[in-house]
C-alpha cells in the first residue's frame, strides 16, 4: 500500500470531477459520490497507517539482527535514540526534465505523511457527513461537495509531496479552494470580501514560500527533492547565510497559510464561509498545511534560524507572539465562530512557536490532536446554529442555556473546550505538554512562559464561550432542538478523539509513538531533543487552566449578562482602552486598510500634487518671471533702440513656424512613424560619418 | 555553389516582387495571397540555410495560421474587396523617400560591414549545419538553455489570447 | 553563398515594410506590413545562425514567430475594435490627438 499512495488523493480528485459533471443527476445530489470517495480514502489511509507501522516495526526488528532493509534508504541507528532510522517510501514518475533538471511527481510516505493522510482524511469525511444536514437544501449543494472534494484532494497532494514543486501545487491548489469554498455563498458582498481577503493575504505569504522554493532549488544544487533539501540544509551547505534566507521566506508562506501574526486577519473573516468548511479549513487542511510545510522542511528552519542553539529566533518569536494576541482577542468577539477562530490562529501559534524551539514532535502531536477538538468545536458550533439560533452566530442575542435542548451538542462541545484548554487527560494536554516541555528543557524557557499565560488565556475564553452558549437563560427566538443525527454523530466520533487521541504520545504513560513512527528518525532531519515527563510542569498547567476557568466562571457565573465584563470597561479606563484596542483587533487592518493602500495612495499623490504645486509651477513662475525681467531689458535697452521691424518680423517669422509645426501634431501614428524612421536613417547617417 | 546562388536569386526576385505587391495591391485580398508568396519563399531561404525545423514551423505557423488570421480580419472589417484607390493614405511619396533612403543607408552600411563572407557549406560543413537545423538540436537548447524564456513566451501568448478576447468583444 | 546575399535581401523586405507601414490606411494591411518586417528580422537571425554557426539564431526565430502571431492576434483585435468604434478599418480616422 505504502507505494501505491498516490491512490488516495486520486480518489477524491476523480470524485470531484464525477461530481461536477454527474452530481446534479444523482439522487442525493452528489453528496454521496464525495462521502464515498472520502471513505474509501479514510479505509486507504488507516490501511496505510498499519503498514507504516509494521513498515517501522520490521526494520527496528531487522535492525536488531544487524541486517539491512533495501529500499535504497540506509538504516542506522539514529544517535539521538534507540530507534532505527526508516527512510520515507519514495514512488515517483517523472512529471517533467529540464536539462540535467528532473522534477518528479508522486508521493513519499514516512510517519508525518501517514500521519495527515489519517487525520485530512478522517475529518473531511465526517464534514462531508456532517454537511449533508447541514448544508441541506442549499442551492449550489452539489457544487459545494465538488468543492469540498478538490479541497481534500489538494491537501492530499500536499501532504504526500515528495519535492517542494507538487507540495507548492498542492498549496496553491488548497489556497483556491478555500476561497471557493468561503465564499461559497457569494450573493452577499461581506463574504466575497472575506473569501478576497482570505485569497490575497494567504498570496502575501505565497510569494515568499514561491522565494523560498526556488532559493531552496539553487541552495540544494538545483533539486526540489524534500529528503535531499533538508539533508543538505542540515549539512549547512553553501554557507549559512543563504539558508537563512531560505527559512525566512518559507516563514512567510507559514506565516500567510496558518494565520500567524502579522497575517492572522484573513482567518476570522473566513467565518464568512459555512461552518463545515471552516471545520475544514481550522481542523485539517489550508491553516496547517503552514505548519507541515514547517515539519516537512525542517531540515532548512533548523539550520536557518540555529533552532538547536536556544536562545530566541523568528519562528519561535512569531508563534510566541501569535499565541498571546490570538488568545487575547478570543475574549472580546461575540460570535462564537470568531472565538473559535482566533483560538485557532492562536494554537497554531503553538504548533509554529513548538517547531521554532525544536519541539517537532510536539509541534505535529499538537497539530493531530488540535485538528480533532477544533473540527469538533466549529461542527458543535455549527449545530447550535442549525438547531437553535436560525443559522446566527451571535452568542450573546441568540444564545444562552441551550444545555437543556441540545445535550449532545453540549457535552461534545465541552469535551472539546477542555481538551482545547488542556484539561488533563484529554487531548489537548498531552500536546501542549509536549510542546511546552521541550521548550522548557531546551533553553526557551521564555516560550514556555509565554505558552503557560496562553493555556491560562484559552481556558479563560473558552470558559467564557461555553458559559454564553449553554448556560444561562436562552436568548434567542426560535425553539431549539437536538439537531439531526448526521450532526450529532461526527460530533460524537470527534469527541471520542479528542479524549483519546492523546494517548498516542503520552509521554507520563511512557507511550511514545509520535517519537516512534512519525518522527523521522535519519538521513535529513536534526537530532530534536525529546523532553522527559516533567510533573512539575504538568501540575502547574493544569492548575493554572483550572483556575482560569476558576476566574472565568466567576466573571459570568453570577452576572447573568456579561455584567462582569461590562462594568470592568466602564469602570476602569486602562481596561476600556484595552477593550477597544481588542474590539479593533489591533488596529491591524486599519493599519492595512489606510496605512498601507492609502498609505501608498495618498503620499503618492500628495507628493505628486506638492511637486506639481511646488516645482513645476515653480520652474514655470520663475521662467515668467525671469522672461518678464528680461523682456523689459529687452524692451528699455534693446527694443527701443534696435530696428522695430526686425522684431515684428520675428515674430512674424515664429507665428509661422508654430503654424508649419502644428501639423506635425497630426494625431496620425502613420506621420509620426514617418517622422520616426526618417529621423532614424538621418541619425544613422550621421552616426557613420562621425564616428 | 552555383544551384543554391540561382535558386537564392530566383526565390529573392519573387520575394521581392511580392512584397512590393502586398504594399501596392489596390485589393486586400490579392495583398493576403502576395504575403503568402513573400513567407513561402522565406520558407524556402530558410531551408536553403539549413534551417529546416524553423522552416516548417513558418510554413505552419505563418501560412497556416497568420495569413487565415489575416483573412478572418479582412472578412470582419468588410475591407472592400474591389479594386479602388482608397487603400493608401496621402503620405505615399514621403514614404517612398523614406524607405529607399533607409534601404540606401542600410544595405550600405551592411556590405562595408561584411564585404563578401561566405556562409560556409563546403564538405563536411554543410552537414553540420544541417544538424544543427534539425528540430531535436533546437529542442535541447529551447528547453535547457532557453527554458525561462519560452515559459514566458508561453505566458505572453496566454496574455495575448486573453487580452484579444477582452480589447474585440462586444460588451 | 556570400552572407551578405542574405542580409540585403531582409533589408529590402524590411524597407517595403517600412514603406507599407507607412503608405497604407487600412488596418489589415498595415499590420500586414509588419509582419514583412518581422520576417525579414527572422531571415537575418537564420542567416547569422547558418554563418556563425549557433543554434540560438534559430530559437529565436522560433520566438519571434511566436511572438509575431500573438501580434497579429491583438493587432486584429485592436483593428476591430476601431472598426467597430469608426465604422472604418483606416487608421487616418483615429486622429483624436491632433494638435
Amino acid at each position: 500500500m505504502l507505494e501505491y499512495a498516490w491512490i488516495i488523493p486520486v480518489i477524491p480528485t476523480v470524485s470531484f470531477v464525477l461530481i461536477l459533471f454527474f452530481g446534479k443527476r444523482m439522487p442525493r445530489q452528489g453528496s454521496e459520490i464525495g462521502i464515498a470517495a472520502l471513505g474509501a480514502s479514510f479505509v486507504l489511509s488507516c490501511v496505510a497507517v498499519v503498514q507504516w507501522i509494521q513498515h517501522v516495526d520490521d526494520a527496528t526488528s531487522e535492525h536488531g539482527l544487524g541486517a539491512l532493509r533495501s529500499l535504497g534508504k540506509s538504516l542506522f541507528l539514529a544517535e539521538s535514540g534507540a530507534y532505527a532510522a526508516v527512510g520515507p517510501v519514495v514512488s515517483t514518475v517523472e512529471w517533467f526534465k529540464i536539462g540535467a533538471v528532473e522534477v518528479a511527481v508522486g508521493t513519499q510516505i514516512d510517519g508525518l505523511a501517514v500521519m495527515m493522510l489519517f487525520v485530512v482524511t478522517i475529518i473531511s469525511l465526517l464534514v462531508h457527513v456532517y454537511s449533508t444536514a447541514y448544508m441541506h437544501g442549499d442551492v449550489r449543494y452539489t457544487y459545494f461537495y465538488a468543492a469540498l472534494s478538490l479541497f481534500t484532494a489538494s491537501m492530499l497532494t500536499l501532504v504526500v509531496a515528495p519535492t517542494t514543486l507538487q507540495l507548492l501545487v498542492g498549496w496553491e491548489l488548497v489556497g483556491l479552494c478555500s476561497f471557493m469554498l468561503i465564499g461559497h455563498w457569494w450573493e452577499e458582498g461581506a463574504n466575497t470580501n472575506a473569501a478576497m481577503k482570505a485569497f490575497l493575504t494567504t498570496r502575501t505569504g505565497d510569494v515568499g514560500l514561491m522565494i523560498g522554493v526556488i532559493v531552496t532549488f539553487f541552495a540544494a544544487g538545483q533539486t526540489f527533492d524534500i529528503v535531499h533539501i533538508n539533508t543538505v540544509a542540515l549539512e549547512g551547505v553553501g554557507g549559512h547565510t543563504i539558508w537563512v534566507v531560505g527559512a525566512s521566506c518559507l516563514m512567510l508562506g507559514i506565516i500567510g497559510k496558518s494565520g500567524q501574526f502579522p497575517l492572522h486577519t484573513w482567518l476570522p473573516d473566513a467565518m464568512a464561509g459555512p461552518t463545515p468548511v471552516s471545520a475544514l479549513i481550522h481542523a485539517a487542511t489550508m491553516v496547517v498545511a503552514g505548519v507541515y510545510l514547517g515539519a516537512r522542511l525542517y531540515g532548512v528552519f533548523w539550520q536557518g534560524f540555529s533552532i538547536g542553539d536556544g536562545g530566541v529566533n523568528f519562528m519561535a518569536l512569531v508563534g510566541g507572539i501569535t499565541i498571546l494576541i490570538g488568545a487575547a482577542l478570543a475574549f472580546v468577539q461575540d460570535d462564537i465562530k470568531k472565538v473559535l477562530a482566533y483560538s485557532t490562529i492562536s494554537q497554531l501559534g503553538y504548533m509554529v512557536m513548538g517547531l521554532g524551539v525544536g519541539a517537532w514532535v510536539g509541534a505535529v502531536f499538537h497539530l493531530f490532536t488540535h485538528a480533532f477538538f477544533k473540527a469538533l468545536l466549529f461542527l458543535g458550533a455549527g449545530s447550535v446554529s442549525y438547531s437553535a439560533s436560525h443559522h446566527s452566530f451571535d452568542m450573546r442575542e441568540d444564545m444562552g442555556g441551550l444545555r437543556k435542548y441540545m445535550p449532545i451538542t453540549f457535552w461534545t462541545f465541552l469535551i472539546g473546550s477542555f481538551a482545547l484548554a488542556g484539561i488533563f487527560p484529554l487531548a489537548g494536554f498531552w500536546s501542549k505538554d509536549e510542546v511546552l516541555a521541550t521548550a522548557g528543557q531546551g533553553n526557551y524557557e521564555i516560550f514556555m512562559v509565554v505558552g503557560l499565560v496562553g493555556a491560562f488565556l484559552t481556558a479563560a475564553y473558552m470558559t467564557r464561550c461555553v458559559w454564553l452558549t449553554f448556560f444561562g437563560e436562552y436568548r434567542g427566538h426560535g425553539h431549539p432542538h437536538e439537531s439531526p443525527r448526521a450532526i450529532t454523530v461526527p460530533l460524537i466520533v470527534l469527541a471520542g478523539f479528542s479524549m483519546v487521541a492523546g494517548l498516542a504520545n503520552a509521554t507520563a504513560l511512557g507511550i511514545e509513538k509520535f517519537v516512534e513512527y512519525v518522527e523521522p528518525h535519519g538521513e535529513g532531519f536534526p537530532e530534536v531533543f525529546t523532553p522527559d515527563f516533567d510533573l512539575g510542569l504538568v501540575a502547574l498547567s493544569n492548575a493554572i487552566v483550572v483556575i482560569a476557568i476558576g476566574i472565568g466562571l466567576f466573571f459570568w457565573l453570577d452576572r447573568r449578562e456579561l455584567r462582569g465584563l461590562k462594568g470592568l470597561t466602564e469602570r476602569s479606563g486602562a481596561a476600556k482602552a484595552g477593550h477597544t484596542f481588542l474590539v479593533n483587533k489591533y488596529y491591524l487592518d486599519h493599519l492595512y486598510e489606510q496605512g498601507i493602500v492609502g498609505g501608498i495612495k495618498g503620499p503618492i499623490a500628495r507628493a505628486s500634487y506638492w511637486v506639481n504645486q511646488r516645482v513645476i509651477d515653480g520652474v514655470v513662475n520663475a521662467v515668467g518671471k525671469g522672461a518678464t525681467a528680461f523682456g523689459r531689458v529687452v524692451y528699455r535697452y534693446v527694443d527701443q533702440d534696435v530696428v522695430d521691424g526686425a522684431v515684428n518680423g520675428i515674430a512674424h517669422e515664429t507665428d509661422q513656424a508654430g503654424g508649419l509645426l502644428r501639423y506635425v501634431q497630426s494625431g496620425r501614428v502613420q506621420r509620426y512613424a514617418l517622422m520616426l524612421f526618417a529621423a532614424v536613417g538621418l541619425l544613422a547617417v550621421a552616426l557613420v560619418i562621425f564616428s | 555553389m552555383i544551384a543554391q546562388n540561382v535558386t537564392f536569386w530566383i526565390l529573392a526576385a519573387a520575394m521581392v516582387l511580392a512584397a512590393i505587391g502586398v504594399v501596392r495591391s489596390q485589393n486586400v485580398v490579392h495583398a493576403a495571397l502576395y504575403l503568402v508568396v513573400v513567407l513561402a519563399g522565406s520558407a524556402a531561404q530558410f531551408i536553403l540555410l539549413a534551417a529546416e525545423f524553423v522552416a516548417w514551423v513558418q510554413v505552419l505557423i505563418y501560412i497556416g495560421a497568420v495569413i487565415i488570421l489575416f483573412l478572418f480580419g479582412i472578412m470582419l472589417t468588410r475591407a472592400p474587396m474591389r479594386s479602388d484607390t482608397d487603400l493608401d493614405n496621402d503620405q505615399r511619396w514621403p514614404a517612398a523617400v523614406v524607405s529607399l533612403f533607409l534601404l540606401g543607408v542600410l544595405s550600405t552600411l551592411l556590405i562595408q560591414a561584411f564585404g563578401d563572407k561566405e556562409i560556409d557549406i563546403s564538405g563536411g560543413h554543410g552537414a553540420e549545419l544541417l544538424a544543427q537545423g534539425r528540430a531535436g538540436s533546437l529542442a535541447e537548447s529551447i528547453f535547457a538553455a532557453y527554458v525561462v524564456p519560452f515559459e514566458l513566451v508561453s505566458m505572453l501568448l496566454l496574455a495575448a489570447l486573453v487580452g484579444a478576447v477582452v480589447i474585440a468583444r462586444r460588451d | 553563398m556570400v552572407l551578405n546575399q542574405f542580409l540585403v535581401l531582409a533589408a529590402a523586405l524590411f524597407c517595403i515594410g517600412i514603406y507599407g507601414v507607412l503608405a497604407r490606411r487600412n488596418g489589415v494591411l498595415v499590420l500586414m506590413s509588419v509582419e514583412l518586417m518581422l520576417n525579414a528580422v527572422n531571415l537575418n537571425l537564420i542567416a547569422f545562425s547558418a554563418y556563425l554557426r549557433e543554434v540560438s539564431g534559430q530559437v529565436f526565430a522560433l520566438f519571434v514567430i511566436t511572438i509575431a502571431a500573438a501580434e497579429v492576434g491583438v493587432g486584429l483585435a485592436i483593428v476591430l475594435l476601431i472598426y467597430r468604434n469608426l465604422h472604418s478599418p483606416d487608421l487616418d480616422r483615429v486622429d483624436e490627438l491632433k494638435g
